[in-house]
C-alpha cells in the first residue's frame, strides 16, 4: 500500500507544481527579459480564471471558454503593457513594485464590481469530470492528469522557443542587451509586448486551469502570486528551465510535506504536538527550502547565463 | 467666559445622558463579506437587516442603525475594524463574529471597553471556560458540541473507523477534540488543513489510503464546496459515506446540488425545525431573500431580537450595563431554535439534532431533523468559568 501512496502523493505534488509553472513562466520571462518585476501577473491569473468559468458557464463549450480566457488576457496584458508599462522600464524596481501593486487593487476591485463577491463555481466538462486508473485499482482525476500534460506540453514547446526559434534569440538578446538589438534594426517595443502578451496568456491558462480546484474568486491571484516568485527565486530568475525545475520541487515538497510530515512527527513525538507542529512545519517548509537554496546559490539554481 | 459655556453645557448634556434614554443606536455588525467565507456573512447580514427592518428599524423603540465590517476572514483585520467600530463609530454593541480566531483577537479590546459583544457563530472554549466575561455573550454555540453530538450519534451506528479533517484553527481543533471526547471508536487519521486551502487533493489520496468506514469533517462555506466537487471527481463519492458540521448546510447546498442529498450534519437548528419562530422566520428570509437560510442566518436573527429585548427591558438607557447584561441572561426571545436558555458562562442551553439533507418538493434543498441527540444541553466548558451567575 505504501509505494502506492507514495505514488498518489508524487503526481498531486507535479500536478501542483505544473500549475506553478505555467504561472511562473510568465512571470520568469517578464522578469528576466525586461527586468520588469509585475505583481500584477496574478491579476491576469484571476482574469483568466473568472472569463473562463463565466465562458463556460454561459456557452457550455469548453473550448470557447478557454479561447476567451486566454483572448482577455491577451488584450488586457497588451493594453496594461502600452499604458503602465512602457513608462516603467527605465525607472527603477521600487516604482514598478508600486505601479504594479495599484493595477493589483484596481483589478480585483473590477472584478468584485462587475461578478461580486461570492466565488464562482468554475465547472468542469463532462470528459474530464472522472478517473482514470493509472494502476489497475488506483483511480486518479482525470482533469489532474490533464493539467500535467499540458504543463509538460508547456514546459516542451516554451523551452524549444526560447532556444530554437528566431523570436526566442531576439528574446535572448533582449535579454543580455535591450541597446544592442535595439541597434541592429529590431523593434525592441514591438518584442516587448510580444513577450509581456505571452507572460499573460501563461497566467491566464494558470488561472483557467486552477479556476476547478481553487475557488474563483477576488484576490485570487496573490497567494499563487508569492509561490510563484518563490519558484522562480529558487530557479533562478529568467530561466524557463529553472522555473520549471523549481515548480516541480515545491509541488512536490510542499505535497509530500503535507502528507506525510505530520505520521513522520508522531513516530517521536507526543501525538498532540505532533498535530499542531506537523501542519505547521508543513506550510514553511517551502520557505525553508527557498532560505536553504539562497544560501548555498544566492543566483538561484539554473540563473539565466547572462545578465 | 465663552469656554466656561460651553463646559456647562456639555456637562449639563452628560448628566442629562446620564438619566435619559439614548436618542439613536448603533451596533458594529463584524462578519466575513469576501473571500471563500463571504457567503457566510451574507446569511447573516441579511437576517440581521430582516430582523430589525420588523422591528421597524428600532431596538425597544430607539432607531438603530447596523455598521457592518467585513473581517476577510483575518483575525489583524478583524481586530482593527473592532478598535474602529468602539473609537470612531463609538458602538454601542459588538454583534456578529463567524470566526474563532477572529473572536478571540477582539475578544480583549471589546472585552476591555465594557462594550457588549454577542457572537453569532464563533464559541472557542477559551471564552467557553476560563476567559468567559459578564459582557459576552452568543446566540450560536460552543464549538465542539455539534462535533460531540455527531460522536455519540456514530458511535450508536457502530461506526468504528473514522477519518476525520478540519481546517488549521481554533474552532477545527476544537470540533476535533469535541469529536474525540465523545467517540468511542478507532480515529484513523485527524487531519488538520490550512485555513485558507481549498484544494485538497492530498488529504483525499490519504483517505482513499485510510480506506476508512466514515468521513468526519468541518469545512465551511467554499471549503465545503471544493471539497465535495474534489471528493468526487476522486470517485470517492457514495462510497465512503460523510458526516460534518456546520459544512453540509443550506450555504453550500445550492451550490451542491445532488451530490449533498443524505449527507448527515449535527446542530441546533435547522430551518425545518417545526416551531411558530423559526417558521415565519424561514418563510420571511425566503420570501425576501429568495434562498433558503443556514444556521448563521438563524442567529444573526436571533442576535438582533436578543439586543431588543434587552433594551426594552432597560428601557433604553444604554448605559445602565448592568441592567442589560441581566436582560440578556433571561434570553427573553422566542427563539427560531425552540428551548434557549443561558448556562453560567453566557452560552446557549439547547437542543442538537440530527439532520439529514434532503431535496424538498420545492425544489430546494435543505436539512431534514431525524433526531434529538442532546436534549438542554450546555456544553464542556461551563464549569471552567468563574463568573458569577
Amino acid at each position: 500500500m505504501q509505494p502506492l501512496i507514495l505514488l498518489e502523493q508524487g503526481l498531486n505534488g507535479i500536478q501542483f507544481g505544473m500549475m506553478l509553472f505555467l504561472m511562473a513562466a510568465g512571470l520568469t520571462l517578464v522578469f528576466g527579459v525586461m527586468n520588469l518585476i509585475n505583481l500584477a501577473h496574478g491579476s491576469l491569473y484571476m482574469i483568466g480564471a473568472y472569463v473562463s468559468a463565466v465562458a463556460f458557464a454561459s456557452t457550455g463549450s469548453y473550448l470557447l471558454a478557454i479561447a476567451a480566457a486566454l483572448l482577455a488576457a491577451l488584450a488586457v496584458g497588451v493594453a496594461i503593457e502600452i499604458v503602465v508599462f512602457r513608462t516603467l522600464y527605465p525607472r527603477e524596481h521600487l516604482d514598478q513594485v508600486l505601479a504594479t501593486f495599484g493595477l493589483i487593487l484596481f483589478f480585483n476591485e473590477i472584478v468584485r464590481m462587475i461578478w461580486g463577491a461570492t466565488p464562482l463555481s468554475a465547472n468542469l466538462p463532462k470528459f474530464l469530470g472522472g478517473q482514470i486508473n493509472i494502476l489497475p485499482g488506483v483511480p486518479y482525476p482525470s482533469y489532474r492528469l490533464a493539467i500535467i500534460a499540458l504543463g509538460l506540453l508547456m514546459g516542451l514547446a516554451l523551452y524549444l522557443v526560447v532556444t530554437r526559434t528566431r523570436i526566442g534569440m531576439l528574446i535572448r538578446a533582449g535579454a543580455s542587451n535591450r541597446i544592442m538589438v535595439g541597434a541592429l534594426g529590431i523593434n525592441i517595443a514591438l518584442l516587448y509586448t510580444l513577450v509581456f502578451g505571452l507572460g499573460a496568456v501563461l497566467a491566464a491558462l494558470s488561472g483557467l486551469l486552477a479556476g476547478p480546484i481553487f475557488a474563483v474568486e477576488s484576490g485570487m491571484g496573490e497567494n499563487v502570486l508569492i509561490l510563484a516568485f518563490v519558484v522562480i527565486v529558487i530557479g533562478g530568475i529568467g530561466s524557463i528551465r529553472g522555473a520549471f525545475i523549481a515548480a516541480l520541487l515545491i509541488g512536490i515538497v510542499d505535497t509530500i510535506g503535507r502528507a506525510f510530515l505530520r505520521p513522520l512527527l508522531g513516530t517521536f513525538m507526543a501525538p498532540s504536538s505532533a498535530d499542531s507542529a506537523g501542519p505547521a512545519l508543513a506550510s514553511m517548509l517551502i520557505y525553508m527550502l527557498m532560505a536553504v537554496v539562497l544560501f548555498f546559490r544566492p543566483q538561484g539554481l539554473f540563473p539565466a547565463r547572462v545578465r | 467666559m465663552k469656554t466656561g459655556l460651553i463646559a456647562a453645557i456639555s456637562a449639563f448634556c452628560l448628566i442629562a445622558a446620564g438619566t435619559q434614554a439614548a436618542d439613536q443606536i448603533k451596533i458594529g455588525y463584524i462578519t466575513t463579506l469576501s473571500g471563500p467565507g463571504g457567503a457566510l456573512g451574507k446569511h447573516m447580514k441579511d437576517a440581521a437587516d430582516l430582523a430589525l427592518e420588523k422591528l421597524g428599524g428600532k431596538l425597544g423603540g430607539i432607531p438603530t442603525e447596523i455598521i457592518y465590517g467585513d473581517d476577510q476572514l483575518k483575525p489583524d483585520v478583524g481586530r482593527q475594524v473592532a478598535e474602529e467600530m468602539l473609537k470612531k463609530d463609538k458602538v454601542d454593541f459588538i454583534d456578529g463574529v463567524i470566526w474563532s480566531n477572529v473572536l478571540l483577537a477582539i475578544y480583549q479590546p471589546v472585552i476591555g471597553s465594557g462594550t457588549i459583544l454577542l457572537s453569532n457563530s464563533a464559541g472557542p472554549q477559551e471564552v467557553a471556560g476560563a476567559m468567559c466575561a459578564p459582557n459576552f455573550f452568543t446566540t450560536g454555540w460552543q464549538n465542539a458540541v455539534p462535533a460531540e453530538a455527531m460522536g455519540i450519534y456514530m458511535n450508536s451506528k457502530k461506526i468504528d473507523k473514522v477519518f476525520a479533517m478540519a481546517p488549521n484553527y481554533t474552532a477545527g481543533k476544537d470540533i476535533v477534540a469535541g469529536f474525540k471526547r465523545t467517540y468511542k471508536g478507532q480515529l484513523v487519521a485527524e487531519v488538520y488543513t490550512r485555513l485558507d486551502q481549498t484544494d485538497f487533493q492530498t488529504e483525499l489520496t490519504q483517505m482513499r489510503a485510510a480506506d476508512p468506514q466514515a468521513i468526519f469533517i468541518f469545512e465551511p462555506g467554499a471549503f465545503g464546496i471544493q471539497f465535495f466537487k474534489q471528493f468526487d471527481q476522486a470517485g470517492l463519492h457514495g462510497k465512503i459515506p460523510v458526516y460534518s458540521v456546520f459544512t453540509t448546510n443550506e450555504i453550500i447546498l445550492p451550490a451542491l446540488g445532488d451530490a449533498g442529498v443524505g449527507v448527515y450534519e449535527t446542530g441546533f437548528w435547522s430551518p425545518a425545525l417545526k416551531n411558530p419562530a423559526n417558521q415565519e422566520f424561514v418563510a420571511e428570509f425566503r420570501k425576501k431573500y429568495n434562498y433558503v437560510p443556514a444556521e448563521y442566518a438563524a442567529t444573526a436573527y436571533d442576535g438582533i431580537r436578543l439586543l431588543d429585548s434587552a433594551v426594552k427591558a432597560v428601557k433604553g438607557d444604554l448605559k445602565n450595563k448592568k441592567g442589560l447584561i441581566a436582560a440578556l441572561d433571561k434570553a427573553n426571545i422566542a427563539s427560531v431554535r425552540g428551548p434557549f436558555k443561558y448556562n453560567i458562562n453566557h452560552f446557549p442551553i439547547q437542543n442538537y439534532y440530527l439532520l439529514k439533507v434532503a431535496h424538498e418538493a420545492d425544489g430546494s434543498y435543505m436539512r431534514e431533523v431525524e433526531s434529538t441527540i442532546l436534549t438542554n444541553y450546555g456544553d464542556s466548558y461551563y464549569k471552567e468559568c468563574k463568573m458569577k451567575p
